[in-house]
């Protein structure tokens, strides 16, 4: 395992696991889709970064040549970062989707919090319908 | 030489997002989560360029740190700022 | 107000996200990080890299592979899009009223000549990037949000304007269906749907250059631009 490796795929993993982290313990809505948003910026990170190759350049070429210089078929991986491309334009719509439900739920019960849902002693008042 | 830099840029940036990412999730003021998230995704393009990807960089930094943040603020606008709990605000 | 949490609570989650991210971790590290994987004969993405340039006349590869030989999927995208934005239509105009109590502050004479200056170059840029889309980073997708940031400042700068839905529904209409039209005609002329039948028009490296790319991706930047529009402005009005 070489330190690059280490230290960008641990680093990346780090930022999804606080992403997993605050999904699975905060018990806000806004503060759910929240997380939801960082874990989803972490995969992408992950996803780009396997499509990359030390030492080239970016997927665009100049006439015969990468942007550097470069002989035209030393560039990165550009399929990876197509797909991501995508990813990102759709979860802006999965999160716009997800807070207007969110409005609407605090719309019709006037709190933010999933109680019910919960672990722990902290259920002591009750959604009021 | 490039690979160090990659590496050094790599390690202080993720460092940054990660605190970031971390105080989002413990803050109770939604706002300020929110403008640590935006953060987050600002690091996050800057890691893209750094693997070569200006398009997914481009998108990032527009969608991400900028629609992304004005979407949650107009939810937080229309419910609420701060996250119920344990102690006060 | 951070330090009023019970971190007690949560440890069984943070062990739990760490137990995740370290499982993919050891997946990861079997993938390998920088090396050459594209260069292996018969890779999907060393027969792009090999062949892109002179198929489709793209300078940048992800836009050649978004618009060109993932031409179908960009149009599910888009679909995905526009119901992204009619479902919020939809739960808005279903939602309970909220409270009107919030008066907005009124802007500064400095926010609204600065917004009336900035406005026209916002939108000029982002057209610049998704015309520029085959040459250049970027494509319809950024410039079209670049133009829609630019509306969502005059949007939050002037608290009484309504954006103009039906104006925006019209355009991001007009720009799906000449996206599927320019599908057809391929399928018409070259027998593929979406196939770029001119690809071979002007020369590698100008702005008239690789056939239907700049044309489906001016498509894509008017209909994201008007979509995310619309769909912020339904989030800020929460009964628009």
């Amino acid at each position: 395992m070489e330190v690059t490796e280490l230290v960008v795929y641990g680093s990346i993993l780090l930022l999804a696991a606080v992403g997993i982290w605050g999904i699975l313990s905060r018990r806000n809505l806004i503060k759910l889709i929240l997380s939801l948003t960082i874990l989803q910026t972490a995969v992408n990170l992950l996803l780009v970064s396997v499509g990359y190759i030390s030492g080239r350049s970016a997927p665009i070429v100049n006439g015969d040549t990468g942007l550097d210089g470069s002989p035209i078929g030393e560039i990165v991986d550009p399929l990876p970062q197509a797909l991501v491309l995508t990813a990102i334009v759709i979860g802006l719509a999965t999160t716009a989707i997800a807070l207007i439900v969110a409005v609407g739920y605090y719309r019709s019960t006037g709190t933010l919090e999933l109680k019910s849902w919960s672990y722990g002693p902290s259920n002591e008042k009750e959604v009021k319908k | 030489m490039m690979e160090e830099l990659f590496i050094a840029l790599w390690v202080i940036m993720s460092i940054l997002a990660i605190a970031m990412a971390i105080h989002a999730v413990l803050s109770r003021d939604l706002i300020k989560a929110t403008i640590l998230m935006a953060g987050v995704s600002l690091i996050a393009s800057f890691l893209f360029v750094l693997l070569r990807a200006p398009d997914v960089a481009m998108a990032e930094a527009s969608i991400g740190s900028a629609l992304t943040a004005i979407i949650l603020v107009l939810a937080i606008r229309n419910t609420k700022r701060f996250e119920e709990g344990g102690g006060e605000k | 107000m951070m330090e009023r949490y019970d971190i007690h609570r949560s440890i069984p989650a943070i062990l739990l996200a760490l137990l995740v991210a370290a499982t993919i971790f050891y997946a990861f590290v079997e993938v390998g990080f920088g090396e050459a994987k594209v260069d292996e004969e018969g890779s999907v993405s060393n027969r792009f890299i090999s062949n892109s340039t002179q198929e489709t006349g793209s300078s940048n590869f992800v836009t050649a592979v978004v618009v060109n030989y993932r031409g179908f999927d960009t149009l599910g995208e888009v679909t995905v899009l526009f119901l992204a934005s009619a479902g919020m239509g939809a739960i808005v105009s279903a939602l309970p009223a909220g409270d009107k109590r919030k008066r907005p502050i009124p802007p500064s004479l400095i926010l609204t000549a600065g917004t009336r200056l900035v406005l026209p170059l916002i939108i000029l840029f982002g057209s610049y990037v998704f015309v520029h889309g085959h040459l250049s980073p970027g494509g319809g997708f950024q410039g079209g949000v670049i133009i829609a940031s630019g509306l969502l400042l005059y949007l939050v700068i002037f608290p009484e304007w309504k954006a103009p839905h039906k104006a925006l529904a019209l355009s991001e209409s007009l720009a799906g269906l000449s996206f599927a039209g320019i599908g057809i005609i391929g399928l018409a002329v070259g027998g593929i749907f979406l196939d770029n039948v001119i690809s071979g028009l002007g020369e590698a490296g100008m702005l008239v250059s690789a056939g239907l790319i700049p044309l489906i991706y001016i498509a894509i930047g008017i209909k994201v631009g008007a979509e995310m529009t619309g769909l912020v402005a339904r989030m800020k009005g929460g009964d628009a």
